[in-house]
């Protein structure tokens, strides 16, 4: 069994991009994300527009026009929720399927409003998957600061984020463990459930065992509640022509999403 | 092959595929913002108190928690057909934490799983966080603290029943959201998401309730110092009797007269921001044999659950087979 570790979701580089306050690089996803939520169904050069700025930020960062899309589908299994739309909108049918004794119709604002609900997340996913890309994770804490967040819930993301891997390298070690001795298929479904809350409970006690070690070796090197990242950060003139930028081509966006909808 | 990962985003292939953490696209502004500003308010308070109450070990405690329970959501079972059920992990991180380190925890588990993994959305971040993190410790903790000075069977038969509540309720307020969002109609997405959790809470309560008796048998001693961090524990047990309450009299309530909730909403006022809309498949969705009752929007529900499940195991299998052919 593989798995991504937290370092493979970060691509180191240099770019223009990379190189932006982390502060902004949440706030323009933000934007962006905000802005798919605003455009209104069926606004499909707006959708285009918006899939266009995902792409030039990819180019930009030198990743690749098609990067964000080809890692963007993590967000499909909760499209089975809206799929009921295709139905419960009212509009003109277009297709239609005889199930036992209902007619299933698909109406034409029933697919144009599930293909929006698509593209506002699928669109979303993108650019999130973007910013993982161009900010490594004491950039991201910077921001994350910088942003209000209270310092003791950053501190423990930033702590999370440095034993992340080692735990679930542990589970997965347990995981390994018990398929070798076949408790991950034989027996009753009660058993099995069993042995896993037992697992979970002994990762439980590992990782409680290991913060007390941590918390020992955290104090005697004087740590004092802070991560520091060697870029100093400060709001340049590059930032804020980024962030202008930005707000003007989703300014765009969402004007041609509400004045010609087709 | 970088790009080849078994980190199976958060539940999304879990047990029947169903799903808590909302992606972005899929609720409507007004309610994103609504909801970060419960969030806000309650990560504000959970970090002022989670200071009062916790010794000074808390953040590498808290920090290494968080990243226990990530890993723990990994830990799954096989349950049929290739599917399989794992941990959501609020009530065990409520109980084993105290109730605002055990926020705090699921706050940071879902913030991490947005911001890095892209399961559940960023704007739509505050929701997931009340839905996850406040619900099912309020819940789970609530119930738990009720009956923490009773033998040890009760207290293990409590936390099993508000693991599966917890679930339930987190279902019911991730289905109220989407549909207050006008994204699905609320008699589609009641039933169908209550009767799949209720499948889900029961993996969630085996597996908590299993790995709270380890740890009783094993360190009891965590436990006892959990207890104690409570603060204001009259509210937890109060505040967990009532949103109980709600999911239990609320769930069958809504699944079976979907319009009763619609009334209600109606009532309070709210019903404008829903933008539910009339819908062909199945009239008042409903079983025609069963006519207009209660049981058969029930039945009605189940059979939609079973067909999202259906098309889910398939989906699973057959990313699954083709994810191990890339590997092999």
């Amino acid at each position: 069994m593989t798995h991504t570790h937290l370092s493979d979701r970060y691509h180191n580089g240099v770019s223009i991009v990379h190189r932006l306050e982390p502060r902004v690089k949440v706030i323009i996803t933000v934007l962006f994300i905000a802005s798919n939520t605003l455009v209104p169904d069926g606004a499909w050069t707006a959708f285009a527009l918006s899939l266009g700025l995902v792409t030039f930020v990819c180019m930009l960062a030198r990743l690749g026009a098609f990067f964000a899309l080809k890692r963007s589908f993590v967000a499909l299994p909760f499209v089975l929720v809206a799929v009921s739309v295709l139905f419960a909108t009212p509009g003109l049918p277009v297709a239609g399927w005889q199930v036992g004794s209902y007619a299933l119709v698909v109406t034409d604002a029933g697919v144009t409003r599930f293909l929006s609900i698509l593209a506002r997340s699928w669109l979303s996913v993108q650019m999130a998957i973007v910013l993982t890309a161009v900010t490594n994770i004491p950039d991201l804490l910077h921001a994350l600061r910088h942003l209000y967040v209270p310092p003791l819930l950053v501190g423990v993301i930033g702590l999370m984020l440095r034993y992340l891997d080692v735990l679930t390298d542990e589970a997965l070690r347990l995981m390994r463990a018990r398929d070798a001795r076949s408790a991950g298929s034989g027996g009753s479904i009660l058993w099995r459930a069993q042995v896993a809350g037992y697992m979970v409970g002994q990762l439980f006690l590992r990782s409680y065992e290991r913060s007390e070690r941590v918390h020992q070796a955290m104090l005697a090197r004087g740590f004092d509640g802070r991560f520091l990242t060697i870029n100093p950060h400060q709001m340049g003139e590059r930032d804020w022509w980024a962030l202008a930028g930005t707000v003007a081509v989703l300014a765009l966006v969402q004007t041609v999403g509400h004045a010609l909808r087709m | 092959m970088s790009a080849i990962t078994s980190y199976i985003p958060g539940a999304s292939w879990s047990l029947f595929g169903a799903e808590l953490h909302i992606p972005d696209g899929f609720l409507n502004l007004p309610i994103s913002i609504v909801c970060w500003i419960g969030a806000i308010a309650l990560i504000a308070r959970a970090a002022q108190q989670a200071q009062c109450t916790l010794d000074e070990r808390q953040m590498p405690l808290m920090g290494i928690m968080a990243a226990f329970i990530f890993a723990a959501q990994m830990i799954n079972f096989p349950v049929a057909g290739g599917t399989s059920g794992h941990l959501l992990g609020g009530v065990l991180a409520a109980v084993t934490l105290g109730p605002w380190a055990g926020i705090l925890v699921m706050t940071a588990v879902i913030a991490v799983q947005a911001l890095l993994f892209q399961d559940g959305g960023l704007l739509v971040m505050g929701a997931n966080i009340l839905n996850m993190g406040l619900i099912t410790t309020l819940i789970g903790y609530g119930l738990y603290r009720s009956v923490i000075n009773r033998r040890q069977a009760t207290r293990l038969a409590v936390i099993s029943v508000a693991a599966w509540l917890s679930v339930m309720g987190a279902a019911l307020a991730t289905s109220l959201q989407l549909w207050l969002s006008g994204t699905v109609p609320l008699d589609i997405v009641i039933p169908a998401m209550m009767s799949v959790h209720a499948l889900i809470g029961i993996g969630e309560a085996l597996i908590t309730v299993a790995a709270v008796s380890f740890i009783l048998r094993t360190r009891p001693e965590i436990l006892d110092a959990s207890a104690q961090r409570g603060g204001a524990d009259r509210g937890w047990i109060i505040g967990g009797a009532i949103a109980s309450l709600i999911v239990v009299v609320l769930s069958p309530l809504a699944s079976a007269d979907p319009d009763g909730l619609e009334r209600v909403a109606e009532d309070i006022g709210f019903i404008s921001l829903g933008q539910s809309a009339p819908y062909e498949i199945i009239p008042d969705y409903t079983v025609p044999f069963l006519g207009e009752t209660p049981l058969s929007t029930i039945v009605a529900g189940i059979i939609g659950a079973l067909v999202v499940a259906v098309v889910v195991i398939l989906v699973a299998q057959a990313l699954r087979s083709r994810r191990m052919g890339v590997r092999g």
